[in-house]
């Protein structure tokens, strides 16, 4: 079933992405080829298949609960689009 | 012979020699890099920071250091975090961004004594398959400057290509090694999925990203992925296994090795004058004594929906983390508005600093992960994924390497597919299945085009089973050692 206007902008809320309207119509459009592109892979018999999430299989690897370095306050704070007093500010989140 | 028509194995014993230092061989292809700017292959040069690095490699040597990467000069794809050059992803929404750190395998050639050139250019965040998708414009092929680099490690194989860098590093999710490799006329090779460290490559799918090589010859990337590869524990995938030399079996024949060639990867799209080069690197694989095997991977032409499934689904997640709030480009007050409130300075973050096919990955992957569609989309995808990687398990009973073409068609021009999506998608069609399954494989030069395209170079694609790369890269070597497809060089660049 393809997409509609709203489903893009429903998609685009659910990604915290802006978009305009007219940005939602001209991407409707190329997601609806790109899902009918897709679609050819629905018709595969997968009956009984294990999802395959990664290449090597395995369960993903725990290490010990230690400290192994410090994290450089000023170096990682300094590409903060705004900081104050070694906190990332941002607008107000309660109105 | 100028120092960039020279192998890197002619490069370490010059430099060993002490008839060449490594100060003298970064400042020549600097002075390269500065000459070739038209090509648009580097985002960030700072010839103070390289050529510090040469003097500590030749400080290194001058104590008796001697390893044979001491010196050698390097590119990093923009993907790659570093410390001491900007770190873009090729994306507005990183433009300046400086990383308190450098990425695992930056710092295991830095370790290994290569000095970075710079870094270069890629299609943002790593997607895309022309370069057209940078946020600071496209890359030219050196080859033919009306046609794209390929990507999304464009500047990579653009740079090797014309001989501005000897070595750059890529990374390739679903083709973005081998397909720009193929269109410059230089050897990519990307390894085994979780063989390099993750670890500082800006993600874009993390089942799929592996960091890989731009070189000359199979000789090159060689020497180069010993040091590349090797276990990480701050990379969960990372694979813990002893480190290998790759270029143990460089001197082995072909003789008796069994090259298995799939039929699906001859069907109609592949172009005839692609076809026509792959097909007579694989008679001279013949004549050097291997047997060609006819082998099937039925499942194969379903990798490109299960890729744009698995794919945008991981980079929804992944570039979530892009929120204008820690890092990276806020919505500014400049415009119509102030944000309103938090959310609304994210969604107005993310709609500025990101480009337009980061933006369609993104709601792809929002769209196949979100409730009611994880089932029919990701889960399904996921089982398509592996009955792909099943048929290689299969078909690596019957052969040793499989053979094919890199791409359908040579290099395109510049706006031929950016326009349709899909169109630009298919560009992928006989490199993803070989991501989806993680196996390593090569792409070598074998030829060119025909009529218009004469200067257009083809690559021929070679996979071995995981774990294979030394023998993949000894047949790579053993067809170089037979042709000179490899050592022809854009004459436009010869200087």
């Amino acid at each position: 079933m393809p997409l509609r206007q709203e489903d893009v902008q429903r998609i685009a809320h659910l990604a915290r992405l802006a978009i305009t309207d007219e940005e939602a119509a001209r991407t409707l459009a190329q997601l609806n080829d790109i899902f009918g592109m897709i679609e050819r892979m629905r018709a595969v018999d997968t009956d009984g298949i294990e999802p395959m999430s990664h290449p090597l299989g395995g369960a993903q690897r725990l290490r010990e609960d230690a400290v192994t370095e410090m994290p450089d306050r000023e170096r990682n704070l300094a590409n903060a689009p705004a900081q104050q007093d070694g906190l990332f500010l941002v607008p107000r989140v309660l109105e | 012979m100028s120092l960039h028509q020279a192998s890197l194995a002619e490069l370490a014993k010059r430099l060993a020699a002490r008839e060449l230092s490594a100060v003298e061989l970064a400042q020549h292809f600097l002075a390269r890099i500065d000459r070739h700017r038209a090509l648009n292959c580097f985002l960030d040069v700072r010839p103070e920071v390289t050529l510090a690095q040469a003097r500590e490699a030749d400080a290194r040597r001058a104590r008796g250091e001697h390893g044979a990467l001491l010196g050698i000069p390097v590119a990093h794809k923009d993907i790659f975090v570093t410390r001491d050059f900007a770190s873009t992803a090729a994306s507005r929404m990183l433009e300046g961004y400086m990383s308190p750190f450098d990425a695992t395998v930056v710092a295991r050639l830095s370790a290994a004594g290569m000095v970075t050139l710079g870094k270069v250019n890629c299609d943002e965040f790593a997607m895309g398959s022309s370069n057209e998708n940078s946020a600071y414009g496209p890359v030219l092929n050196p080859w033919d400057t009306s046609a794209v680099p390929g990507g999304s490690s464009g500047g990579s194989s653009a740079a090797v290509g014309a001989r501005i860098a000897p070595v750059a590093t890529a990374t390739d999710t679903g083709g973005s090694i081998r397909e720009p490799a193929a269109f410059c006329g230089i050897t990519g090779t990307k390894p085994t999925y979780g063989r390099p460290s993750r670890w500082g490559m800006i993600a874009f799918a993390s089942s799929l990203d592996t960091a890989g090589l731009m070189t000359v010859s199979a000789e090159d990337a060689a020497w180069v992925l010993s040091a590349v590869c090797g276990f990480d524990p701050k990379d969960s995938t990372s694979v813990d296994r002893p480190e290998e030399d790759f270029t143990r079996d460089l001197g082995h024949p072909v003789q008796g090795l069994r090259i298995g060639v799939p039929k699906e990867f001859f069907a109609s799209g592949l172009q005839p004058e692609v076809e026509r080069p792959v097909r007579a690197a694989l008679e001279v694989y013949r004549s050097l004594g291997a047997t060609l095997v006819d082998i099937s991977l039925p499942t194969a032409e379903l990798g490109i929906p299960v890729y744009y499934v698995v794919a945008p689904a991981e980079c929804s997640s992944n570039l979530s983390r892009f929120d204008g709030v820690r890092y990276g480009h806020r919505a500014s007050a400049r415009g119509d508005r102030e944000p309103l409130n938090l959310e609304d300075m994210i969604k107005r973050s993310r709609a500025e600093g990101l480009g337009a096919e980061p933006k369609r990955r993104i709601l792809i992957g929002a769209y196949v992960l979100s409730h009611g569609y994880y089932d029919a989309y990701y889960i399904k995808a996921q089982q398509v994924r592996r009955l792909i990687a099943n048929e290689f398990q299969q078909a690596f009973t019957q052969c040793d390497l499989i053979a094919g073409p890199v791409t359908t068609s040579v290099a395109f021009g510049f706006g031929e597919k950016a326009a349709d999506p899909v169109s630009m998608y298919m560009s992928d069609l006989y490199t993803i299945p070989g991501s989806l399954a993680g196996v390593p494989s090569v792409s070598i030069p074998c030829g060119f085009g025909e009529g218009a395209h004469a200067s257009r170079p083809v690559g021929l694609q070679l996979m071995a089973n995981y774990f294979d790369e030394a023998r993949l890269l000894g047949a790579a070597h053993q067809y170089q050692l037979a042709t000179d497809w490899h050592r022809r060089a854009p004459p436009a660049f010869a200087d």
